[in-house]
């Protein structure tokens, strides 16, 4: 039987997350919009919970998406760069959230511009473990 | 007693299912306990027209919108590895004979169809009920000449998913009647027993609250009809053994041993009380 | 050598978008769990997967233990000739696995 516990520091905090988003932006002004993250407000199994991140640009001026999870022991997500043969800005999968929490993601287009969305999520514990 | 808790499936003999419904009150007000029941067959029977939690429903009806949705698109239910793996083990040959599954039963998709649905199913040769996994252990053995594979392996869970696959979308059909029977009512006698530190019988929740929640999430009514199944809470793939004996360390009771005699029973009451239910396997469950 | 399911249609149209689904069977071990020892588990991953079609880059990921066991990932590629999606995983010991699949342009 495996026990969820951690040995490291229990959570990330919105400032270290802040301050991860900081060194991503760099100089340029981060905007709400364009970004649109996509996850359910109630999670019923914080093991696996199904997301989607895409910008409102041609694909072609989306430099990378950042996803960031505030309440995760270790915070970065997932990073994503897209080539020529992208079809569209936009990925879908499912990650792994340990508690209720603030979910960011950041997109940088090619023209400098950086912007985020971010969703508050509220994750239930199951209760049958194992 | 049945006809006042709906959650029961009809047929079920609801005797000895002491606690599975709220206590009513005491003998000394009879005037109000009668009204109690009034207002509760009142309020039960609106609840089913309204189709509210009474009929037999696959956990599936139980499950959040993300996770029916991970079940309904096969290229996203991660069940589907096992699935590939079963498919490709099923054409492999293997063990001192040298024969694949196909080798006798042709092509899975074909030869397959329909065929969980029936199980477990007893067998006359061994005088008791087998499960589909067992079958598909037995057939390695005999018929293969190839070692078992172990208990919630990789491989015979993708074997079993693979041939479950192929009854997806069509009622379960257990049988218990003939010589199977003994087996089902110690099998029943199983699932309305209490047990554990907790003294909770499956069916006190499987039955009598089911719809309701234990911590964030909904009691089901504990059918089997998508096993294996890919469990998030696992982050796998895995048995109806594998889930019942966590019930059963969830009642802090001593699970039964894995492929044992009183799982088996126990199985085959649970497939039988899911019939009609649609075959979903590989299912997605939280 | 992990399992690897890939999803594309079987014909797509020339310049139009088309999705690439896939499951990769791997317990991304967080290295957040402990054994019933009290052991910590060490981290297990898939950190990385770049996806191409006839050379060319589609997207590539950098993935961190907050991607689920058993990782699903759906994006869009699009295509102008028919060819060969190839896809790369690299996990924490430096395997590189690849996977491919044939596309057909009409």
């Amino acid at each position: 039987m495996l026990l969820p516990l951690r040995p490291g520091p229990a959570r990330a905090t919105p400032a270290q997350v802040a301050a991860l988003i900081a060194e991503l932006v760099g100089e340029a002004e981060l905007h709400d919009g364009r970004v649109k993250l996509d996850l359910p407000v109630m999670v019923e199994n914080g093991n696996a919970v199904a997301m989607t991140v895409s910008v409102d640009a041609p694909v072609s001026q989306v430099r990378s998406i950042d996803v960031f999870a505030e309440g995760n022991p270790l915070p970065h997500v997932l990073r994503l760069q897209f080539g020529p043969r992208a079809g569209a800005a936009r990925i879908a999968t499912r990650i792994r959230l340990a508690t209720s929490q603030t979910v960011i993601a950041v997109a940088k287009l090619a023209d400098g511009s950086c912007w985020r969305d971010s969703v508050d999520l509220l994750v239930t514990l199951a209760a049958c473990i194992d | 007693m049945a006809g006042l808790d709906p959650a029961i499936p009809p047929g079920t003999d609801t005797a000895g299912m002491a606690g599975s419904r709220p206590a009513m009150t005491d003998g000394g007000r009879a005037g109000g306990a009668f009204l109690t029941r009034l207002v509760l067959a009142a309020t039960l029977t609106l609840l089913a027209s309204i189709g509210w939690a009474a009929e037999k429903h696959s956990g599936y009806d139980d499950a959040g919108p993300e996770t029916r949705a991970m079940q309904d698109d096969d290229a996203s239910n991660p069940g589907f590895l096992w699935v590939q793996q079963g498919e490709a083990l099923w054409s492999e040959r293997i063990g001192a004979a040298g024969r694949s599954c196909a080798d006798c039963h042709g092509a899975g998709h074909v030869a397959m169809r329909g065929v969980a649905t029936r199980y477990p199913q007893y067998d006359a040769r061994l005088g008791r009920p087998v499960t589909l996994t067992q079958r598909i252990e037995q057939c390695r053995i005999e018929r293969q000449a190839a070692p078992p594979l172990p208990p919630e392996s990789d491989a015979l869970l993708g074997l079993a998913a693979y041939v479950g696959l192929q009854s997806r979308g069509m009622p379960v059909q257990v049988e218990i009647d003939g010589p199977g029977q003994s087996f089902f009512d110690s099998g029943k006698a199983l699932y309305t027993a209490r047990q554990g530190q907790l003294n909770l019988s499956c069916s006190q929740c499987h039955d009598g609250l089911a719809g309701q929640r234990l911590g964030g999430s909904v009691i089901p009514q504990g059918h089997p009809n998508g096993y294996p199944e890919y469990r998030l809470e696992w982050q796998g793939m895995g048995s109806l053994d594998r889930r019942i004996r966590n019930c059963m360390a969830g009642v802090r009771a001593e699970p039964f041993a894995a492929d044992s005699e009183e799982l088996t029973n126990l199985e085959l009451y649970l497939g039988w009380r899911s019939n009609d239910l649609k075959v979903e396997t590989p299912a997605v469950r939280p | 050598m992990v399992r690897v399911l890939i999803n594309v249609p079987k014909r797509v149209k020339k310049g139009e978008a088309f999705d690439v689904k896939l499951l990769i069977s791997h317990p991304m071990e967080s290295g957040q769990r402990r054994d019933a020892m009290g052991e910590a588990i060490p981290r297990d991953i898939i950190n990385s997967f770049v996806c191409t079609y006839n050379g060319e880059e589609v997207l590539r990921a950098d993935l961190f233990p907050a991607i689920a066991a058993n990782p699903f990932l759906s994006f869009a590629a699009v295509a102008e000739e028919s060819g060969t999606l190839v896809m790369r995983f690299t996990d924490d010991h430096g395997t590189v696995q690849t996977e491919t699949v044939n596309v057909t342009v009409e």
